[in-house]
């Protein structure tokens, strides 16, 4: 009798359980990378999938390489990345890739120095910062840039990331564009070799990066847009290429973003943007989806999820903190996008 | 150890020959405790081996100059850890000295009668609380709270004893010195407790005949509680060292992650553990064998202080008072 409750309530559990299953049809999605995007990538996919019947979409942020190495032994369907793809990765993956640039970000420089609320950096200022040259907030150089500011006699405490990251990689991908100095010694990538002076720490992760500088009078540190925005840090005005100074936020990203030069495989460093009116440190992100997909009705989830990626996702970008990519390369993403499943 | 002692109620006999149930049982324990023992033994050499497997070709490319090298430079495939064994012993040694004064200090005040022993067990458990503290939250803490409070001290000091070694760079924020004062008081509850124990542990007698001999309390405490107490307070030392080797996310948030080796407090540092943390999730290739051995470098350093503690604790306890 008692055994008899027990399967009754068993079968019952068990029918809850699998009905609902059974009745949106199940496409699950996976994918892992990149940890910059994971803020808006989250919203994005919880949204998609409450509004598309039947694809559910899990991603997990645990950065750009690892996401790349998922991909490579195929144990996710698809990859993000804040560095696109190597070539050898291309050739590993046999070419089975189509990239597409889905979002984008800034990176700014945020500053701690009390009393001041504006700062314009030169671009042949903020590299030296970064390479420990110029050492006081009070240097004539960043002085002649900023008339009108009293800049305090304080040594700058530069902040940088402890972690490796995509953030980094842009950054010093862009200050190596635009200085030989620091393109001969830190060079770039996703961690570099930073002066050693007792006037340099790391932090881990754009948060912690933003904690130390908002703790420290005094310093700077780089950081994505979305996190400056959000915690109120002031971010310095930057000398893009045109020689004016730039805002953070706002039309500035989408104005960089809008002199990228695709090669063959979507991808574009823009690390030195042309532009009147671009600010100087933006980057895309891309996602990694496969050329040839076994199952059709997956391939059409993908596609359709790149499409509100595109159309409703770009929407949300901004409020996110992120840039809303110009319609010249929404319109390539989405032609790009028609290889998803085409085979290759 | 003999089964032969047997001591029971005098009621039954106490002379009766083990049944087999109590052989089997006997067997069975015995074989529990020693197939327990053992896996203990065998998970430390398999993940040292497992370690030992991934790092091999670091190991080989690298060799013993990555011991004595200071730059951490995945893009120039260079890695050396010099800068990071530095700073994680620099950081624990000072860090044990101050657990160690305070630490030992509580446990004389809460065990030598100074407190009424209910007071004292709420003492006790207030201390025994930091250790359930998650360490992000000591680094949250050190962040928002040491890092301001330690400014304007950090800044007299650099200023009116700047040619002392240790005081001999202007702070900026994050470095050897946040990161000391709150490995300190993380290391604090397990030194603190086992030496109450030590202390605890001494007979009551023993004390009894230090008053007998006409000693005041404070000769008491300190002529005959603390030599009588010394293996215990030891071990407790040796247990405190070792958890701030291998202490981790409050370090990483505090130390300043710079790799540079320096006497100064206010430099920022490194230490092996917040390197692994730091650089592990995005790590690939060569870097992640890299990381892997210098996780090596820091199991053998916590073995060895283990063990010269062991050896110490060993020699020492000869001459331990009855």
């Amino acid at each position: 009798m008692r055994l008899n409750i027990v399967s009754a309530a068993f079968a019952a559990a068990i029918t809850a359980v699998a009905f609902p299953a059974l009745a949106q049809s199940d496409t699950r999605l996976t994918g892992s990378g990149a940890s910059f995007p994971f803020p808006i990538y989250s919203a994005w996919f919880k949204d998609f999938s409450s509004k598309s019947d039947g694809i559910t979409v899990d991603y997990q942020s645990k950065g750009s390489g690892a996401g790349i190495q998922d991909y490579l032994n195929k144990v996710v369907d698809f990859a993000a990345s804040d560095s696109a793809m190597k070539d050898e990765d291309i050739a590993k993956a046999e070419g089975n890739v189509v990239l597409l640039p889905m979002t984008a970000g800034e990176i700014v420089l945020i500053y701690n120095l009390p009393g001041v609320t504006e700062v314009k950096l030169p671009r042949d200022v903020y590299p030296e910062i970064f390479l420990g040259n110029i050492t006081n907030w009070n240097d004539p150089k960043i002085a002649e840039a900023n008339p009108g500011v009293t800049l305090p006699d304080m040594p700058i405490t530069v902040v940088v990331r402890s972690d490796s990251s995509g953030t980094t990689f842009n950054f010093t991908g862009h200050l190596s564009a635009i200085d030989a100095a620091f393109k001969d010694g830190p060079g770039f990538g996703n961690s570099v070799q930073w002066p050693s002076t007792d006037k340099l720490v790391k932090a881990p992760k754009n948060d912690g990066v933003t904690a130390t500088v908002v703790q420290t009078p005094g310093a700077i540190g780089y950081t994505e847009y979305g996190y400056a925005k959000l915690t109120g840090t002031p971010m310095a005005d930057l000398e893009n290429k045109a020689g004016k100074f730039i805002k953070a936020g706002g039309e500035g990203g989408s104005n960089a973003l809008a002199s990228a030069q695709f090669d063959d495989q979507m991808r574009a460093f823009i690390t030195d943007p042309d532009g009147e009116n671009a600010y100087p440190i933006a980057t895309f992100t891309w996602m990694v989806f496969p050329k040839s997909v076994a199952d059709p009705v997956k391939a059409d989830a993908m596609k359709k999820l790149v499409e509100y990626g595109l159309t409703d996702g770009q929407a949300m970008a901004e409020s996110l903190g992120y840039i809303e990519m110009p319609e010249a390369v929404i319109e390539k993403v989405r032609t790009a996008a028609e290889k998803i499943g085409a085979g290759s | 150890m003999s089964s032969t002692d047997f001591k029971q109620d005098s009621g039954r006999s106490a002379s009766r020959p083990p049944t087999t149930g109590d052989i089997i049982a006997d067997r069975v324990f015995r074989g529990g405790a020693y197939a327990a023992g053992a896996l203990v033994v065998l998970l430390l050499i398999y993940i040292l081996w497992e370690i030992g497997f991934r790092a091999m070709p670091a190991i080989e490319r690298y060799g013993f100059g990555f011991l004595t090298s200071a730059v951490w430079d995945p893009g120039q495939e260079k890695f050396g850890v010099l800068a990071e064994i530095w700073g994680t012993l620099y950081s624990s040694v000072l860090a044990l000295v101050i657990a160690a004064f305070f630490g030992v200090g509580v446990a004389i005040f809460l065990t030598q009668d100074f407190l009424d022993a209910r007071l004292a067990q709420v003492f006790r458990t207030v201390i025994e609380m930091l250790a359930a503290i998650p360490s992000v939250v000591y680094g949250l803490w050190g962040i928002y709270v040491v890092i301001p409070a330690l400014r304007p001290v950090a800044g007299f000091l650099n200023e009116t004893f700047g040619w002392f070694p240790m005081f001999s760079s202007s702070f900026s924020g994050p470095s050897m010195a946040p990161a000391v004062i709150v490995l300190a008081i993380m290391v604090l509850p397990t030194v603190a407790a086992i030496s109450q124990d030590a202390f605890s542990l001494i007979p009551y007698k023993t004390k009894e005949a230090a008053f007998g001999m006409g000693t005041t309390r404070w000769e008491a405490i300190t002529k005959v509680m603390i030599p009588t107490a010394t293996s215990g307070i030891f071990a407790s030392l040796v247990l405190g060292f070792g958890r701030a080797l291998g202490e981790t996310m409050a370090l990483a948030m505090l130390i300043g992650n710079s790799n540079q080796i320096s006497w100064s407090l206010f430099s920022p540092a490194n230490t092996l553990a917040s390197l692994l943390a730091s650089q592990f999730p995005e790590a690939s290739g060569i870097e992640t064998q890299a990381l892997m051995y210098a996780a090596i470098v820091l199991l053998v350093i916590s073995l060895a202080v283990n063990v010269v503690g062991t050896l110490i604790m060993a020699m020492s306890s000869k001459q331990k008072v009855g």
